[in-house]
């Protein structure tokens, strides 16, 4: 190729560099400003006349007019292979670790590091014979990464079917060594490494074809799994006031959820909360594999002070990661926390070029492209015929609280469960804050739907004599309907809350769920004999207090069975029937 | 080197206009009138044009102005001779002593790499009962504290900073009340705090554009005090000035408003402030505590709203003092099981009880009957606002731990707490 196209600086406001020039620009192609030394990444997002504007991922102080920009001819990309599993990334792809160690406590701006170390090496085993067709996305060989066979795949960019013209014996190699060759039905020959890129705003879609979410992905979080379920392959929101523990949730299931690989977005958020996540998870040992949780987990960081442009692609750095590891059929859940700070990234830019605004300035497109990056969820069936997913959980964090906000709306149209936290649930400390009487899932639960809908029935009750009893008070409420409130407290305390410090309370798997939630819908069954509200109320206090011994004695230990004796003994004393 | 211009083509709100080559994005400028110099700053490139904000405003400026361009962004002096210290927004002193070019940094230098964070465990004792005990302050936290105007938010933050056992604090004004600027000074005076503080005043009265400058240059001094190893109090009041400083200068800029008419990126402009809370892993630690008053008592408002979910936590003041339920802060776990052993007890049982507490207090407005176990939770709650509330009060945190205890002895019987027996043995007071 020729020399590579520049252009120069006219216009400067904030992150936004316009530059005019005078070949041909990509929409969306990577250019590089160049200011001194420096070389900042900048992305083209409009082309008008023979100027085009583009984001940069970094601030643009002392940038000057004249100065040179070079286009790449490239879409962003991620750079995707063996190592990525524990990494911590910017969002650029950056890995923080090595960063840190090049430059210290500050990051450095237009300091790009390769993603995967050129240097490790992986022992290469392969599954293919030379003569053998493969299709991209076809699986040719794997390394061991972690806990995982690490599938080597034919690149996703390649075209139609490739004859393998060659493949090395096993044995030790680097990432950006060749592996293979492929010759595509032109006879040309092409190389294949254990790295591949893929250009992080386009889905991956070498696989077969795309299936109904259906199997519910078990999160061990109990409002959730037996109420609220996921789907694996599914898409859920919470959306929450600040304080609300949106983020404590999603750690929780980061930790807990029955998953392969779980990619972490931390999009905008505190940098205190990473830290948290980063600095944990090498200690915490999965109980599924025996090895810290870090070995599962990719995290991509790009913090609230980090480059805002940074933090609109990272969700979508994120999301590839997440569906290569699709590719090889494993099960993969994307969290990013938080939605909305994406979509203010979207508005900046758009405030920027002077796009006309839409509600609260957010730009018309803001559902399209919300809608876009959800849909890349999915169960599908690879080439081989195994079946991986991605399952997308986002955080939303609506301004002043209130759910008719545009990122709101705009998610709650494209997933398939939403898990509302609420102020006053997390004042109460009654977490998780999720409320029941708001949230809503369109994916069947493992609990049986009849038994599910009673439980809902129970709460939505509760809740009506709650109300009530604010205007007529205690005194003025009917036995019955009094007796109805309490059971709704106490399901709502013992079943949907959960302590989160408690080493058994904190994550209840599908078996124990069943059981316990089986053994309160006998409660809920059965007919009651009080003589007033005082014996009632003093009655589901002491249920509720065996019940929260239950919840945080270890499955069928000795505890358990003595605490479950216990609380039958007082139900035989009071149930008339049932 | 330095280029001079003089030819002057815009002038609306306080942003100039200049027709200039070669001239660096947020570059600083002197702009020369007949009223004396002011600094500018750049804020935006296009083909010859530059615009500039102008830190004393732009009254009085003319179109035939000198401009000069002096090729590098805003820097402050840092370092020891700061201590003490007095400065406006523009780091000009303002008590009489010498100016100060010494070690100078640049002002919004880039983030911290978060791998290079630890995870904060240090506890700020401030000798308030409301914080030490139910939400303790913790080395590197970023809090605000919110509170309708009006409310006692700068005495609060003076007491803080006099009883709070940190290296240097660095106090930032913005938008205040001369009054309230002679406040802390004489404050910190008093109690020999100014020796090791550094305070930066941008006072009602000053031009709006210094008032955007004064975080920036407490947090780049307090991120240098920091990195010699020293543990910094950062206190901004009141980040609401700040917000609308913001505000103005996006509207001059024709910028589309998001929400009340802030810019879009306000909740990007207060992380990159507030994210300068770090605890370093092998150096000192910046903390922030930042007055924030929200219009009205609505927390929904974009200020407050944006803070909260920056911030870890916050502090809510209100009718004079710190509300146990509107406040939060979010690193306490990470200290509160290390100071006693029964604090997260304490701390967990009186809040339930206060709860209560409240909620009789609305069933007595009602005229419903009060049973005895009313009358116990009102007599709870008048205690525990008294004794324990109150900002007055200024006692260490295991007396505010045993005063807990008494409180709950002279309301209620060992059982009526809750509270697990061994705890009880171990602290409930003896005798009657």
């Amino acid at each position: 190729m020729t020399a590579p196209r520049t252009g120069r600086i006219t216009k400067i406001i904030g992150n936004m560099v316009t530059a005019s020039f005078d070949s041909a620009v990509m929409q969306n192609e990577v250019a590089y400003v160049l200011h001194g030394p420096e070389r900042l990444k900048s992305e083209v997002i409009r082309v008008r006349g023979n100027v085009a504007e583009m984001q940069v991922y970094e601030t643009t102080g002392g940038l000057k007019i004249g100065e040179e920009v070079e286009f790449t001819g490239e879409l962003l990309s991620a750079e995707l292979g063996p190592g990525l599993l524990g990494q911590i990334f910017d969002g650029l792809q950056n890995p923080l670790p090595e960063l840190a160690e090049q430059c210290g406590y500050f990051l450095q701006r237009g300091r790009y590091i390769e993603p995967l170390p050129a240097g490790a090496t992986w022992y290469f085993t392969p599954i293919v014979e030379p003569g053998a067709w493969v299709r991209p996305g076809d699986k040719i060989g794997f390394v061991v990464e972690k806990i995982f066979k690490h599938y080597c795949m034919v690149p996703f960019s390649f075209q139609g079917n490739l004859e393998v013209a060659s493949i090395r014996d096993p044995g030790d190699c680097t990432p950006h060594q060749e592996i293979a060759r492929l010759r595509d039905t032109n006879g040309k020959t092409h190389p294949v490494s254990l790295t591949q890129e893929w250009p992080v705003k386009i889905p991956i879609r070498a696989y077969r074809e795309k299936l109904r979410s259906g199997e519910p992905l078990v999160t061990k979080m109990r409002i959730i799994d037996t109420l609220f379920p996921v789907a694996l392959g599914g898409t859920y929101c919470i959306p929450g006031p600040f304080g609300s523990g949106k983020t404590v949730l999603q750690q929780l299931i980061s930790r807990h959820a029955e998953v392969d690989v779980v990619v972490i977005a931390a999009c905008g958020e505190r940098a205190g909360e990473v830290v948290e996540t980063l600095k944990t998870f090498p200690n915490i040992i999965d109980p599924r594999t025996n090895r810290p949780l870090s070995d599962r987990t990719v995290i991509i960081s790009n913090t609230s002070s980090m480059p805002v442009a940074a933090r609109e692609s990272s969700v979508y750095t994120a999301v590839t990661i997440a569906e290569y590891y699709r590719q090889m059929g494993l099960h993969v859940l994307l969290l990013a926390d938080s939605t909305s700070r994406w979509a203010q990234a979207i508005r900046e830019m758009s405030g920027r070029l002077e796009e006309i605004p839409g509600e609260e300035a957010f730009p018309a497109y803001l559902e399209s492209h919300i809608a876009s990056f959800y849909e890349r969820a999915g169960v599908v069936r690879l080439n081989d015929g195994s079946t991986g997913s991605i399952t997308i959980g986002g955080a939303v964090s609506p301004a002043g609280g209130n759910f008719e906000e545009p990122v709101t709306q705009a998610t709650l149209k494209v997933v398939g469960a939403f898990h509302g936290l609420s102020r006053s649930r997390s004042d109460a400390r009654r977490y998780p804050a999720i409320d029941p009487l708001i949230s809503w899932s369109k994916y069947s639960s493992f609990i049986d739907e009849k038994q599910r809908e009673r439980g809902l029935m129970i709460l939505r009750k509760g809740n009506d004599v709650a109300q009530m009893m604010k205007v007529v008070g205690e005194e003025g409420t009917a036995l019955p309907d009094y007796i109805e409130y309490l059971e709704a407290e106490f399901f709502d305390s013992v079943y949907l809350q959960q302590n989160a410090f408690d080493p058994v309370d904190e994550a209840t798997p599908r078996e124990r769920q069943e059981y316990i939630y089986d053994f309160i819908s006998q409660i809920f069954e059965s007919e009651f004999d009080f003589e007033d509200k005082d014996t009632a109320r003093h009655f589901f206090q002491q249920l509720r207090q065996l019940f929260r011994g239950w919840n945080s004695a270890r499955w069928k230990s000795e505890e358990f069975e003595r605490t479950e004796r216990e609380i039958r003994e007082l139900l035989l004393e009071r149930v008339k029937r049932g | 080197m330095q280029k001079v211009y003089s030819h002057i083509t815009q002038i609306a709100g306080d942003v100039i206009t200049v027709e200039a080559d070669d001239i660096g994005n947020s570059e600083l400028a002197q702009v020369t009138t007949r009223r004396g110099t002011s600094l500018a700053q750049v804020i935006r490139l296009d083909g010859k044009k530059v615009f500039l904000q102008v830190f004393s405003g732009s009254r009085g400026i003319s179109t035939g102005d000198r401009v000069r361009f002096l090729g590098h962004p805003m820097r402050i002096a840092t370092g020891d001779a700061l201590l003490g210290r007095i400065f406006n927004g523009s780091g000009k002193p303002l008590d009489n002593g010498p100016e100060l070019a010494d070690n100078l940094v640049e002002v919004g230098t880039p983030p911290v790499n978060p791998v290079k964070r630890i995870i904060p465990d240090k506890m700020i004792r401030t000798g308030i009962p409301m914080i030490d005990m139910f939400n303790s302050l913790v080395e590197s936290q970023k809090l605000p504290v919110f509170s309708i105007p009006g409310e006692p938010y700068n005495e609060l933050l003076a007491r803080i900073a006099i009883q709070a056992e940190v290296d240097v604090i660095i106090l930032g004004g913005m938008g205040l009340k001369y009054d309230d600027f002679l406040f802390f000074r004489d404050t910190l005076e008093e109690h020999g705090a100014l020796t090791h503080s550094i305070v930066f005043m941008h006072t009602a009265a000053d031009p709006i554009v210094e008032c955007l400058l004064v975080p920036d240059i407490c947090l780049a001094v307090a991120e240098n005090c920091a990195l010699q190893g020293r543990r910094v109090l950062v206190l901004l009041t009141d980040m609401s000035n700040f917000c609308d400083a913001l505000k103005v200068i996006s509207i001059t800029m024709e910028q589309i408003p998001s929400n009340r008419g802030y810019p879009g990126d306000l909740y990007s402009q207060l992380a990159a402030r507030y994210e300068k809370a770090v605890d370093f892993d092998t150096a000192g630690s910046i903390t922030i505590l930042a007055a924030t008053t929200m219009p009205g008592d609505d927390v929904t408002h974009p200020i407050p709203d944006n803070t909260g979910y920056i911030t870890e936590g916050q502090f809510y003041l209100k009718n004079g003092v710190i509300e146990p339920f509107g406040s939060l802060s979010r690193l306490k776990q990470q200290v509160n099981a290390k100071t006693r052993d029964d604090h997260r007890t304490i701390m967990d049982t009186m809040i339930q009880l206060f709860a209560e507490y409240r909620e009789t207090l609305e069933k007595q407005a009602m005229g419903f009957q009060m049973s005895a176990w009313d009358r116990k939770l009102l007599k709870y709650g008048r205690l525990f606002e008294d004794r324990m509330m109150s900002l007055k009060v200024n006692i260490p945190l295991e007396q505010a731990l045993d005063l807990g205890w008494e409180i709950l002895h002279e309301c209620f019987s060992p059982e009526e707490t809750g509270i697990k027996k061994s705890l009880i043995e171990k602290y409930w007071p003896k005798g009657v």
